[in-house]
């Protein structure tokens, strides 16, 4: 390492950094590319990258691959929103009122900890191996990151502002409107990133192990026994999947960033 | 000791955004000398720190350390940096951060922790080895950067706004230290601060910075009775003087 | 302060009792075969696990079939994927350059759900072990790297240039210096390895072609229909992700005890 870099990192502009990270996602595709067609992985484990790509682009024009696709979104948002209606007022309960906080203690640390695709074969007894299952899965994974940082962001918000709102006789549901649940909001959006990421997870684990209906996972499934005639279709699936995941990912982390803002102008950061 | 030879730096290459921060500054340091500069904050200090300390290649001109070009630091140079919080190691015990540079210098293990107890003694935190950085007051953390310094037993110590952190009291103590400290240790040290008392107060010679782009408008010899003392020395007739002296010429300056 | 705490974990404990005691009743009142009773549960766990000879420490044949290879899949492949995570995440963000270029790619990477590449695991690895401990390994990979990555690459600028004046050797920056100032976000990005690490695992065993393991087990009782067996498996992978979870969090305040302190 030179000094000229160590004494001052000056970080490259957006631009650029956006040009370095589509160069590296080429040279990833290109290194793919090459080493499937210069047979230093078999082909058949990886195919060439053009082939992937091109395959998935064919996908968007598939009616089955659609429906299996269009089932999944439905499962994974369907779950996550109702993971979000169900631990945020929880969440937002459990933080502002102690005592059912030291109530229900016991039974959260007791449930979050089961790794919820135990909980695959249990489910699948009792409501069969439709949608219902996925959704039904989905919100209990997501549920415990959305519980844990609303109740954590309520913990950190600062006692000074509602003793202010206090003093003006605000009583504590306006406390709880005005202050606890703008100041926590990031916090919550952190754990509603968190959670997006676990109700995929399960969406997918789910199908691929009921193997049966439709969706995401079901298309891997059926792809993965015809393999490895069919695994260009695998990875072209991976693919939309990844992307997605990256998308969601970015949304809620813009949605973090805003609603920091105050956080950052309180600790004098630029964001 | 030192030679800064028609020293030049410019941030952000030859571009609409280029920052001179140094322009042909000229200075010599003879050994044993503590130099103190002075000059308008963001005036380029700390630039002219980093270049002879090796972190910075300047864009014109060259340092000379002992007869050799810096090109990156220099061997026997200790800097202490400002923010005392940032330059310590907060996983590393106190005595650990003040032992860590000595491992360069091929003492074993004993001998670096005696090195170590010795320096922490000499900036009186003796009973502090074993306390991490955030146990202790923002002064404290200060006199382990200082002890960090002596123990490496530098011939140049650089000092880049050392007390600009810290309360008034804290302030005077730790002037005294570094007064103790070079009489006890033949060593030649520059002391950058924005502080025109300090300067005058800790200094055998003030050097006066312009505002940026930075160059050197005044060079003052500072002949005070020793020892210092922080009432008497500050009441001297000199001192006054002299204070007034350095004042003006950063003022002048600054507000043009 | 203690009383307190002491009077606070009393208060839960009783909690837990009556919840269970409650669950206990209403399950025998309902009588429903999808729920049994929780001493129903428990019964058939020590039946099926620890009801052993003291040489094996009370445990049986089936635990050691099952619970141990498991246990020995998670220990080896969260070894194995946290060990690659830290090294990979430290050379990727050592440079900011290197880390500017691979950022797209890592995170694309991270936000493939790991299930979804299963079957490419299965394609190159075949059934088995080997398939087992690659698969997890990459699905805990991605947050230990990218947490390492950016904990290296926002070390502050100053302990550098403090390494840099007395002049350490590349060694002692990366190990004195680099390392320990990544260290809380690497031990963020274990900390969400540990759980996945359990997720990942019982996934890879309800697979079709799993010979032994917990989640085999669940497998085997759902085709059996055997339900006290099932909620068995789910009460033991709870109490091994707490307890997984309590000793890694031991491990983590007795590194982090200086970061703790200092904010």
């Amino acid at each position: 390492m030179s000094a000229q870099t160590l004494a001052r990192p000056r970080p490259a502009s957006t631009a650029i950094r956006w040009s370095r990270r589509a160069a590296g996602a080429l040279a990833f595709a290109a290194l793919i590319e090459l080493v499937s067609r210069t047979g230093l992985v078999d082909p058949q484990f990886l195919p060439p990258a053009t082939e992937i790509l091109a395959r998935a682009a064919a996908l968007t024009a598939d009616p089955e691959f659609l429906a299996h696709a269009l089932t999944s979104l439905i499962a994974w948002a369907a779950g996550l929103g109702l993971a979000v209606v169900i631990a945020v007022p929880l969440g937002l309960l459990l933080g502002s009122v102690p005592i059912v906080d030291a109530a229900t203690r016991s039974v959260v640390e007791f449930l979050r900890p089961i790794p919820s695709v135990a909980l695959i074969p249990l489910v699948s007894l009792l409501i069969g191996t439709g949608t219902q299952v996925r959704i039904t899965l989905a919100v209990y994974a997501s549920l415990w990151p959305i519980l844990y940082n609303t109740m954590y962001g309520l913990r950190l918000v600062d006692p000074l502002a509602k003793e202010s709102l206090r003093s003006y006789g605000f009583g504590p549901l306006a406390m709880l409107r005005r202050v606890s649940f703008p100041s926590s909001a990031p916090f919550i959006t952190t754990g509603i990133r968190l959670a997006a990421a676990v109700a995929l997870i399960l969406v997918v684990s789910t199908e691929i192990v009921a193997g049966r209906g439709e969706g995401i996972g079901v298309f891997m499934f059926y792809a993965g026994i015809a393999v490895p005639a069919r695994m260009t279709d695998i990875l072209a699936a991976v693919l939309w999947v990844g992307l997605f995941g990256v998308l969601v990912n970015a949304v809620l982390v813009a949605a973090e960033r805003r609603a920091f803002r105050w956080h950052h102008a309180r600790m004098g950061e630029t964001p | 000791m030192l030679e800064i030879d028609n020293l030049s730096h410019v941030y952000g290459g030859g571009g609409p955004n280029a920052h001179h921060a140094i322009e042909a500054l000229n200075l010599s340091v003879a050994e044993g000398e503590l130099l103190c500069i002075v000059g308008p904050s963001g005036c380029g200090k700390s630039t002219l720190l980093r270049s002879i300390a090796g972190l910075i290649t300047p864009t014109g001109g060259q340092v000379k350390v002992e007869g050799q070009v810096v090109r990156q630091t220099p061997d026997n140079l200790a800097v202490v940096f400002q923010d005392y919080s940032r330059s310590l190691f907060p996983w590393m015990s106190v005595a650990d951060n003040v032992a860590l540079p000595l491992r360069r210098k091929n003492m074993d293990k004993r001998q670096r922790r005696e090195a170590a107890h010795e320096a922490l003694e000499s900036v009186g935190l003796s009973g502090a080895g074993r306390k991490y950085p955030f146990q202790l007051s923002g002064g404290m953390q200060q006199r382990v950067a200082i002890a960090r310094a002596l123990a490496y037993r530098p011939t140049l110590m650089l000092m880049d706004e050392p007390f600009g952190s810290v309360d008034a009291q804290t302030r005077e103590d730790l002037e005294d230290l570094v007064l103790k400290v070079r009489s006890h240790h033949q060593m030649t040290i520059v002391l950058i601060t924005h502080d025109i008392d300090e300067s005058v107060y800790v200094g055998d010679r003030v050097v006066i910075l312009s505002k940026a782009p930075a160059h050197v408008v005044g060079d003052l010899k500072v002949d005070l009775p020793a020892p210092r003392d922080q009432i008497t020395t500050r009441e001297h007739p000199d001192f006054v003087h002299l204070r007034a002296e350095v004042g003006r010429l950063v003022r002048g300056h600054a507000t043009v | 302060m203690r009383t307190r705490r002491m009077r606070a974990a009393a208060f839960r404990t009783l909690v837990l009792v009556v919840l269970v005691l409650a669950w206990e009743a209403a399950a025998r009142a309902a009588g429903n075969t999808f729920f049994p009773p929780p001493s129903t549960i428990v019964v058939r766990m020590h039946a099926m696990w620890f009801s052993g000879p003291p040489s094996t420490l009370f445990l049986t044949e089936d635990a050691i079939a099952n619970i141990l290879p498991s246990l020995g899949r998670m220990a080896v492949s969260f070894a194995g994927g946290a060990f690659a995570g830290v090294v990979l995440g430290l050379a990727v963000g050592l440079s900011a350059r290197v880390y500017d270029y691979l950022d797209g790619v890592l995170q694309f990477l991270r936000a493939i759900p790991p299930p979804a590449l299963v079957t490419v695991f299965l394609v190159v690895f075949g059934f088995g072990l080997r398939m087992q401990l690659a698969f997890i390994m990459f699905s805990i990979l991605w947050p230990v790297l990218l947490n390492t990555a950016d904990g290296a690459r926002s070390i502050e600028p100053l302990h550098l240039q403090t390494s840099q004046v007395f002049r350490l050797s590349r060694t002692e920056r990366l190990l004195r210096v680099i390392v320990p100032s990544a260290l809380p976000k690497m031990c963020a990005g274990l900390r969400l390895a540990v759980p996945l690490t359990l997720i990942v695992m019982v996934f890879s065993e309800l697979l079709p072609g799993t010979v032994n393991g917990i989640g085999f087990q669940l497998t085997v009782a759902y085709q059996s229909f055997d339900l006290p067996a099932m909620w068995g498996g789910i009460v033991l992978l709870g109490v091994l992700g707490y307890v997984l979870n309590e000793l890694y969090l031991i491990a983590e305040r007795r590194l982090l005890a200086w970061h703790q302190a200092a904010h």
